[in-house]
Order: C-alpha cells, then structure tokens, then sequence
C-alpha cells in the first residue's frame, strides 16, 4: 500500500490557495492595464450575449404576432413595415454578432498575451535563479527535474490564466446578465424558471464530487502506470532474464484494469450528468410553456416574452457546465505554481559579497593561490556526526606564474580542489585565497573572470566554433578568438571546414571528435587570456596524435601563468614545477618529478599504476 | 477515405470484438436522436395552441409530452454515452494490454535502439490519441450524421425554403472548423517544437553548468534564454492570435443562422406560410445544431491525429521480435502462464523448516563456444571464440573494458542473438531449447545492477515462483546482504530506490546476487557482479556461493585477481579474441596480460593501505 500511497500524496492538491494566488498574481501586475482592457472586453462580450434572444421576443411581438403590450425603447426606432422592420431588427442582430466577435476576439487576445508575457517573465525569473543557484544544487537536483519547472510547469500555468479563472469570470457575468434580463422581462416567470437552478447547482455539485474522486484514481492509476511501465522498460533484460514476462504482465493489466475501472466510472458519471442536465433543461421549458402559456392565454404576458425565456433558458446551463472543468485547470495550476515557488525559494547559498565590503584588488594582482588548513565535505553537517571530509587540513601555496601538477588515484579530491578556487563550494573550515584575498570576499564574477578552466569531458554548446571559444562575452576580440585557435594548433583544421569559425556545432557538440572538442576548449581557455589556469584532466581523452600537438600548445599556454593541472599525461606533469600528491583528502607528498620518484612513496607506486605504460609510448615518439 | 479505411486496419480486430455493443449503441443513438426531435416539435404544437387560445387543460397535456420526451432522451443519452465512449474505454484497455505484451517480448537491442521516453509516449500519448478515435470520435461522427439528417428531414416537412436559407452557412461552419482546425493544429505543432528548443536550452546549460560558471558565462546564458524565450512566446501568439478568432467566428456564424430564421422565418410567418409554433421550432433546432456542427470538424481533427498515433503505434506493434523461439518450439500462450519462473533454492540446512534433509545436488549444464564470432551494430566484438565450460565447474574472464566479456555471457541467455550453430548447453544449440526454458537454468547478475521500486523481498524473489520467508533469507545470507537488512527499518519489507531508501552500489550488487541464486540455477553468470563489494566481503560472498553452487556452472567476469584466483579455469579475453587461458597459477608463470593485472592488483592494495 505505501506504493499506492506516495503517488496520491503526489497528486493531491488543494483547488484554491489564497497564498499561491495571490503571489501568482503578482506576475499580471505589471500588465495591470491590458488585463483592465481584457476585463472591459469580456464584461461587454458577457451584456451583449443577452441581446439575441431580445431582439427574437420584439421581433415576434411586434411584427409576427400582434399583441397588446408596452412598447420597448426599440419600438420607437422601428418601421411600422412589417418588412423593413425585420430587416431592421436582422441588422441590429448581424451588429450585435459583429461586436460580439470584436469583443471575444479582443478579451482572447489580450488574456493570452498576458498569461504569455507574464509566463515568459515567470520563465525568466526561475532560469535566472537557476544560474544563480549554488553548484552543490545541481548535484543534488537532476536536470530533467529541473527542466520540468521552467517549461512543463509554467505552461499549466499559463492555461489558467487563459482559460481556467477569466473564463470563469466570463461565465458568471453571463449568467447573472441572463437572469437580470429575464427578471426585467418578467419577474413571476423569471422566478418560476430559476426554480430549477438551485437543482442544477446540486447535480452539479454532486457530479463534480464524484467526478474528482474519479479524476483523483485516474491520476493515481496514470502515474503508476507510467512508474511500471518506465521501470519496467529499463529493465526489460531483467523481467526477460529472469521469465517474468508473465508475472510483470499481470501486473501491469492490474494497473490497467485499475484505470480502466475509474475512467469508467468518471464515464458513467459524466452519462448520468448530461441526461440530467437535459432533463433539467426541458422542466424549465416546461415550466415556461406551462406557466407562461397560462399567461399567455389571459393576456398578461407575450408570447414574444415567452420565446425569449425559452431561448435563454437554454443558454444559461452551459456556464454551470463548464465550472466543473475549470476546476481541475485551477488545481493542476496550484500544483505547479507550489513547485515553482519552492525552485524560487531555494536561496543562493553562494553570492558576491555586498559591494561596500568587497574589497579592491590590486590591479598588479597576479595570481597567487593558497589554500589555508582547508577542510571540506560535500554534505553539510550533520547533528554530532562528523563529516564525510574530501579534503583534510589542505595547506598549499602556489607563487604567481608557478605550474603545479596535482596527481593522485581516482576519488582523492583533485577537482574538489580545483572547485574550491573557482568557489563553486564554501570550505567548512579554513580559507581559501586568491591573490590574498579570501574567496568569500571577491566579486563572483571577476573571480572566475580571471581563471581559465579546460574540464575532462570538453562541454561545447550548441551554436558554431566561435560561439563556442567567445562564449558571448564581448571580452574576446576576433584577433583573440584566432590567436587562441593557431596556439592550440587548431587553425589548419578549422580552415579545412566550409564554413570556418562559423562551422556549426550541434548540442553537446556530437559531430566533433573528443580531441576536436578538446581542443577547441583549450582555445576557449586561452582566448579568454586568463591569469590563472586550470585543466582538470583535461588531456586524459585525447588521442596520441591530439596530444602531440597539444604538448606544445600546453607549454606555451602556461608560461608566465599559475597553472592547476590535474593530468593523466605524464608530459604534462613532468614538465611542472612542482607535483602535489593527494591521496585520501590529504596532501601527501610534493615536489619535482625525479625528487618524488626518488622517495618511492605514494607518487611512485602511482607512476607505476598509471604512467609507466605512457613513457614508454611518449619516448618512442620522441 | 479509402486511405484513412487503410490506415485505421489495425483497430478492425478491437472494433470486431465490439461489434454486437457497437450495434446496440447505434441503435441506442437512433432513439437518443428521435427524442431529440421531438422536444422542439412538441414546443411548436405547444405554440400554436397558445396563439389559436387553447384551454389551460390542453396545456398540461403538452407539458406532461414534453417531461416524457426529456426523460426519454435523457434514458437514451445515458446509454449512448456508456455503451460507446465505454466501449473505447475497453478497447484501449485491451490495446494497452496487447502492446505491453508485445514489448515483453522484444529483444534487447530493440531497448537499446528506442529511448524509453519514445516509447513511453507511444503507450501513453498517442494511445489516448487512439483512444479518442475509437470512443468520442466514433460517437460524434454517428452522432452528427445522423442529427443532420433527422434534422434536415423535419425542417423540411416545415418549411423547404426555410431549411434551404437555414442549411445555406452550415458547409461554411464546417469549412471553417476544419480550416481553423488544421491550421491551429500546424502552430501548435511548432510551437511544441519550440518548446523543446527551449527545453534543450534549459537542458543544455544546466549540464553544462561549470563551465557556465567559470568563465562567468551567467549573463549570456540570460541573454541566450530571453531570445529563444521571446520566440516562444511570439509563436504563441501567432496561435493565440487565430485561436482567438477561431471560436468568435464560429459565434458569429451560428448566430448568423439565427438571424437568417428571425428574418426569413419572421417573414413567412407574416406571409402566413409557417406557424409562429414553427418558427420557435426552428429557433430550437437551429440552436441544438450547434454542438453537432462544432463537433464536426473536432472529429475531423480526431481522426487525423488518432490514425497518426495509430501508426505510430503499430509500428511497434508489428516489430518482429528478434530472438524468439522457432516456430515448432512455440507453445500456446495457456501452457506458457504456468510453469515460467523457477522453483527457489531450498534451504540447506539440517535443522531448517524449509530443508527436507535429502537436498539433492543441482547437476549445472556444459556450455560451449564453437568457433564464435559475433558482430553488433556492424563491429565485430568477438572473434573465433572456441572455449568449453564442464558442468560444475568456474571460468573466469578477465580483460581490458571492451574487449567483449559481457557480450560473451549475453550470449548464453540470448539476451543478444549468436549465429546459428555456436553456443551449445549440453551439447545442444541454444536456439534448441524454448527461451522460457533456456532462460529458467540461469542466474545472471548483470554488470548495472537493475532493482525494480519494489520491497528487498519482492526484488529478491523476483525470478521465482512462491519463495518462503525463510528461502529469501537463505537467499539474502548467500548473498551478503542479510546483516544490511537487519539494519533496515522494515527488514525484507523495505522499499528499495527513489521511493524507499537508496542502497549503496555494493548493495545493490547483493540483491542482485541474492535473486540470481534463489533461482537455483544451473547456471550462474556474474557480470562484474562485485566490483562495487569490498574485497573483504567478495571473498566472504565466492566462498558462500562455492558451497551452494556446488555442482553448477559459473561463469564470472572480473577485474580482480581476488574475485578470479579460485577459478577452475581463467581466458584472458582481448579485442574479441582469447589471447590467454590456464589457472592461476599457469596464468602466473605465462600470461602476460594476467600478470600485469596481478602486478598492478598488488600496487593498488598498497595504495589503499597507504
């Protein structure tokens, strides 16, 4: 059962939450005026909506049958011609429709372009938060999650604002237009007619308790329907390993028939509500004919009045109809805008400090580094327990231009390291310094501004080669971007491509080749003149022929630059001033290559495990 | 026609199971429609007594006709809708249930070859699409042929020329529904596609988050969102802007058929060619039309997009399966649903409930490759693999990532399909047996260890028929996991993944231990099956599995010498082809490839003691 219980807990919503509402609201304020405009339309649309059957009653009274009566301000406006009277009265209907199509169209239009500049701004809001949003979020939060806030989420949103609450509005209006008219009409048969609302309102009320029991299973059944399915797709070789094709079979025709049973039910429900709202429908004209009729025959009444009432006896049943509809938008809308909300709320958890107590670098600032008795753990302390530490006491000084080679087996905290510098994370305790200034103190961007970054697995973007390497930033002149592309020995290749620098890159860049998309990372890296780099394992998937030409490349970038490289490559580390061996959180060893070899401590069981294989090839190229 | 005919040839085997219902439901449909003409003729005979001063008396009379006409619609309505949007229910019920069976018995490559979210939207989305197809499309196109008709026959029993001026807009409404229609449906259609350029944009710059925000990308990243967001919304509006006239020009025209009958009609009730009763009759029909007209060009849209899903999902539908028994093997599906899983591995265990003392031992299978070759995806993974496994006994396949070892053991379950002739059980070729039989001797942990959302003992006793308490348990104990679900709140009962608690990898390696051995197998496939188990408790869980699995055939991949010393006999796979084989200890003394492995083995477990 605790199954079946977590999904309804999902599902379950309140309709209507004043809270929600009114933060949601405050997206429309902004465009207060064209829903004033909007609102105006529809309260128009709603008056002129009663003209039709009016023009019906005068036509018949005055022309089709003559009677006795008291003659309406349109009287006076109207031929004695019975012809050009008819004609007359079409014209003024054929006006009324006109205006009415102005109106509809005018109040659809504006609503929709609100509810879409207010769900573009509401889009806007959240993607931005997203880019706000701490890293540590992102490992926590999928991206499919994520991706569902700002698009599917919002777009529930959205049909409420277009259609859910204004025409809810829209249908009240007419209803409460249909029952002034009738009243001024007639008020005894007004009164007999409206004796069968409060019996729609309670078939209503009663169809719509049933039916959202059975939307309520039916949301239930999808969704488990949806788990097993999904569950059971990805792990089809299990179910086919394991012969339970015909054991997961059953249980999905009980899911099935589950849902089978409550969308009949809600079938059932809806054939009981029609029939009765039909059979509603034809006591009120029963009850007009019969009560009116008698009035008719005494003379009291018209039978022009009569025709009306019929006409808009039959209008008014279809806005109590569609209330029950708008309520499942209204609650489907609440869910998500409380999904939302709890994306906007997550706070920052790292922000730039306030401007006033940034302090001013120097300008001659050069890049030095240092990590001060450094500690860090990815998840946040608990209550007593001590942390699961990725980094332990990390004490490590790099000088302004110095190339440092951090090498160690897989899980003892290198790109942690390299995170701390960028300040993707906060340390626990200790410090971490740029030019000697904490972090924590310096302005995000110009920070980052001043590394540059070449990951393991090389990201590019959708959008052409030299989107890629400018990453959209005016800061990268063309001379830069082209400088950047013949350091990294890149330029022969992008000449040999018809469209250049312009080349297109398709998402995740899948038609380039991993050294290709390496590559043009390095130059993204190098365009971007950074004082400091950083390459995170950055040659470990290059091919021999790539990382020929790289070495080179690699020499160039880091002269005159304090250097972070965490490297696979034995070429690389070598060349490094100076080698940092972390091994489980802790600084361990460091020094040059031939000193840490000499030691045979961790640095050369290391070498043996992971480079060993490498010199051999390296050399034999030499 | 005849190609939507064609095209909905898939529905014919639902639609005929349906058909005595589908008949009574028209039947029904026709009374529904002849009480529907009813209640304005009764209004117009109504009308004109009460002009002509009719008694008070006949008034009741008209009155009490007209409550027997509304119920009587209402009865019919009632039906018409349960029997027919019912039937729809049903039939995507069967559809659903057909289309699942069927993916059950499709290859893994398939899997592999179709996302899931693809096909999920297949048996959810375009399943409804086929459903409204089947359920309100059906309905309302009867529906609205036959209230057209009716209609047009009595209208003009009243008055022809009326009718003819009356019936002169409605191609208009229709020409109008089915012109809006399609072109809402075409924006729409592109603004979906938008949104998953928008979605890819979202997508795209939170993986790539890092690089975002090293290189202090946020702004621009804004800046690329607002344009593409601006696109979306332009598009919408270029929908809104055509929606929002689609529904006013409807209005428009209706109400211009109303306009026609005040005027017309209003005419020739002063001519003295109808009644003024007609005249109101004619009103009613003409506002009753409405739904029937609208609801023309709906169902126009219905079918379109119904038989779009359709072939969508006949497309898997009609996917052959890929490897499925020969034809002479194939049994009835009656005699399939009783014996599929396996029988649990009883307890050994002198004192145990469950244990019957006399256990006899399981006899494990001989497997053979013959000269193997196999390719996948147009790459040859394996190449010319002779190598035979005596019942009872271990082999071990080492080598480096890719060189084929998981193919190599896929094979066995024909999880994937080698060529004819080349993998023996017994001495007999695999294709030989039934899959439900084949598979039923093996227990294979696969490399990603797969749990299903379900409670340990459910996943535990996934591949088995009935298992006691006590035989998961034994199951749970083999595999290493006991004491870790001791310390779980519900024990065996607790929920494993997102909606319960997240096991470790080591974990999860156990569970799926456990399952594969409660299944008694003949043989025991281990696919890198403890990599994520510290060395200590994988030499616990091998020297466990020794014991039971005495007498059975295992098969195990591993990267550690630990996990593979004990082998019977060791292949050093490479690019396909066995380039090493022997025991340990030969290995040791001649292999090259298994001695470095040792070598480096040894370098690391001085690293991790470092």
């Amino acid at each position: 059962m605790t199954k079946q219980d977590h999904h309804e807990e999902e599902i379950l919503g309140k309709a209507y939450d004043s809270r929600l509402m009114k933060r949601l609201l405050r997206y429309l304020f902004p465009y207060r005026a064209i829903v004033m405009a909007a609102s105006v339309a529809m309260i128009f649309h709603s008056l002129l909506q009663v003209v039709g059957p009016f023009l019906t009653k005068v036509a018949v009274d005055r022309y089709l049958v003559t009677t006795e009566r008291q003659p309406t301000f349109l009287d006076s406006l109207l031929s004695d011609n019975y012809l050009t009277g008819l004609t007359q009265i079409a014209g003024l209907y054929i006006l009324t429709l006109v205006l009415l199509f102005a109106l509809e169209y005018a109040q659809t239009y504006y609503m929709h372009r609100v509810g879409q500049r207010a769900m573009a701004d509401l889009r806007m809001e959240i993607f931005r938060h997203l880019q706000r949003l701490h890293i540590q979020f992102f490992d926590r939060n999928p991206v499919g999650r994520l991706l569902t806030r700002a698009t599917t989420d919002v777009d529930v949103l959205n049909e409420m604002f277009t259609s859910g609450v204004v025409a809810i509005f829209g249908d009240f209006l007419t209803l409460v237009f249909i029952l002034a008219v009738m009243l001024q009409m007639n008020a005894a048969l007004a009164l007999v007619t409206f004796s069968v609302l409060p019996l729609i309102f309670v078939a209503t009320f009663l169809f719509r308790r049933v039916v959202r029991g059975c939307y309520r299973r039916i949301r239930v059944a999808l969704a488990r329907m949806n788990a097993h399915l999904q569950e059971h797709l990805t792990g089809m070789s299990v179910v086919q390993l394991f012969n339970r094709e015909a054991k997961s079979f059953a249980e999905f025709e009980k899911i099935n028939r589950i849902h089978k049973r409550a969308f009949l039910d809600s079938v059932f429900a809806h054939s009981l509500f029609y029939p009765a709202v039909e059979v509603l429908s034809s006591t009120a004209i029963a009850l007009i004919i019969w009560y009116g009729g008698q009035r008719v025959l005494g003379e009291t009444l018209t039978l022009g009045i009569l025709v009306a009432f019929i006409q808009y006896a039959q209008r008014f049943f279809r806005p109590i109809q569609d209330l029950s509809e708008k309520y499942n938008i209204l609650q489907g809308a609440m869910a998500s805008s409380e999904r939302i909300f709890k994306l906007l709320d997550t706070p920052v958890e790292i922000e730039s400090p306030r401007e006033s107590s940034s302090p001013k670098l120097a300008p001659e600032a050069s890049g030095s580094l240092e990590f001060r008795n450094v500690w860090f753990a990815y998840t946040g302390q608990q209550e007593g327990e001590e942390p699961n530490w990725v980094l332990q006491d990390i004490n490590l000084k790099i000088e302004p231009g110095e190339t440092i080679a951090v090498v160690g087996h897989t899980g003892a905290g290198k790109t942690t390291l390299t995170s701390l510098l960028l300040r993707f994370y906060d340390v626990q305790r200790g410090q971490v310094l740029v030019d000697g200034v904490d972090v924590r103190d310096q302005n995000l961007t110009e920070l980052r501004r001043r590394f540059g970054v070449v990951l393991q697995d090389p990201f590019l973007f959708s959008g052409t080669i030299e989107s890629n390497i400018r990453l959209g930033s005016d800061t990268v002149d063309q001379e830069a971007m082209e400088d950047a592309i013949e350091e990294v020995n890149l330029g022969e290749f992008i000449r040999s491509l018809p469209q250049g620098y312009q080349e297109e890159v398709r998402e995740r860049g899948s038609t380039l080749s991993v050294g290709q998309k390496q590559l043009i990372s390095f130059a993204r890296a190098l365009a971007h003149n950074p004082q400091i780099l950083i390459l995170d394992e950055a040659t470990s998937s290059v091919d021999t022929e790539t990382e020929f030409r790289l070495r080179e490349a690699l020499q160039r970038m880091v002269s005159g630059r304090t250097s972070v490289v965490i490297a696979h490559r034995l070429s690389t580390i070598q060349r490094a001033d100076r080698i940092v061996v972390l091994h489980k959180g802790k600084i361990r060893e460091a020094g040059p290559h031939q000193q840490l070899l000499a030691q045979r401590g961790i640095y050369w069981k290391l070498y043996q495990l992971q480079y060993k294989d490498q010199e051999v090839a390296v050399t034999g190229d030499d | 026609m005849i190609s939507i005919a064609k095209r909905l040839q898939p529905l014919y085997p639902y639609l005929w199971r349906y058909r005595r219902r589908y008949l009574i439901g028209f039947g029904v449909l026709l009374c529904d429609v002849a009480f529907w003409l009813a209640i304005p003729m009764i209004i117009k005979y109504a009308i004109d007594d009460l002009q002509q001063g009719a008694t008070a008396d006949k008034l009741v009379l008209y009155i009490r006709w007209l409550v027997v006409a509304a119920l009587g619609k209402a009865f019919f309505l009632f039906w018409k809708r349960i029997i027919l949007i019912g039937i729809s229910r049903e039939a995507e019920y069967d559809l659903r249930n057909d289309l699942y069976r069927h993916l059950n018995r499709l290859s893994l490559t398939y899997f592999q070859r179709n996302r899931t979210g693809d096909l999920m939207s297949r048996a959810t989305n375009d399943m409804n699409a086929v459903r409204m197809l089947l359920g309100p499309g059906i309905m309302y196109s009867l529906n609205t042929v036959v209230t057209l008709l009716a209609a047009l026959g009595i209208m003009l029993s009243i008055s022809p020329k009326l009718t003819f001026y009356c019936f002169l807009l409605m191609p208009v409404v229709v020409g109008v529904v089915v012109f809006f229609g399609r072109r809402i449906h075409e924006r729409f259609e592109s603004i979906q596609a938008l949104l998953s350029t928008l979605s890819a944009k979202v997508q795209e710059s939170l993986a790539g988050i890092r690089v975002v925000r090293a290189y202090a990308q946020e702004e621009a990243e804004i800046a690329r969102f607002q344009e593409a967001n601006e696109e979306y919304v332009a598009q919408n509006m270029r929908l809104v802007r055509l929606w929002g006239m689609f529904y006013p020009s409807l209005e428009v025209l209706l109400g211009l058929t109303y306009v026609m009958v005040l005027w017309m009609g209003g005419r020739e009730v002063v001519n003295g060619n109808i009644t003024i009763g007609s005249f109101v009759a004619f009103n009613a029909y003409m506002g009753q039309l409405t739904w029937p007209m609208i609801a023309m060009g709906w169902v126009v849209n219905l079918f379109q997009r119904g038989t779009a899903s359709l072939g969508r999902l006949n497309q898997i539908l009609t996917e052959e399966p890929e490897i499925a028994d020969r034809p002479d093997l194939r049994l009835a599906p009656s005699e399939l649903a009783v014996s599929q899983t396996a029988e649990p591995l009883p307890v050994r265990s002198a004192t145990g409930s469950d244990g019957d003392g006399k256990r006899e031992e399981v006899r494990g299978v001989d497997i053979e490759f013959r000269n193997l070759s196999f390719s996948y995806n147009g790459r040859q993974v394996l190449h010319q693999v002779d190598l035979t496994i005596p019942a009872g006994s271990t082999l071990a396949i080492v080598g480096p990532t890719g060189s084929g070892k998981s193919t190599l053991v896929h094979l066995i379950p024909r999880l994937y399909e080698a060529p004819p002739g080349s993998v023996y059980l017994d001495g007999k070729d695999i294709r030989d047996y039934r899959l439900e039989e084949l598979r039923r001797m093996i227990g294979f942990v696969q490399q990603e260890t797969f749990l299903f959302s379900e409670t340990i003992r459910e996943n535990i006793a996934f591949g088995v028929n009935n298992a006691t308490d006590g035989q998961i348990q034994h199951a749970a104990e083999i595999g290493g996991l006991l004491s870790d679900v001791e310390d779980f709140p519900m024990k065996f009962g607790t929920i494993v993944g997102e909606r319960g608690i997240t096991l470790s990898g080591g974990q999860k390696q156990r569970t799926a231990i456990a399952r594969a051995v409660l299944r008694n197998p003949k043989i025991l496939v281990l696919d890198d099956a403890l990599s994520s188990v510290d060395t200590y408790t994988e030499e616990i869980i091998l020297n466990r599995l020794a014991s039971v699995m005495r007498g059975r055939t295992t098969v195990l991949i591993s990267h550690r010498i630990s996990t593979v010393r004990g082998a019977d006999q060791i292949v050093v796979l490479r690019e396909g082809s066995i380039v090493e084989r022997g025991t340990h200890q030969e290995l040791l003394g001649n292999g090259s490839y298994y001695q470095e492995l040792y070598q480096r083995q040894l370098l690391e477990e001085e690293l991790e003691r470092a």
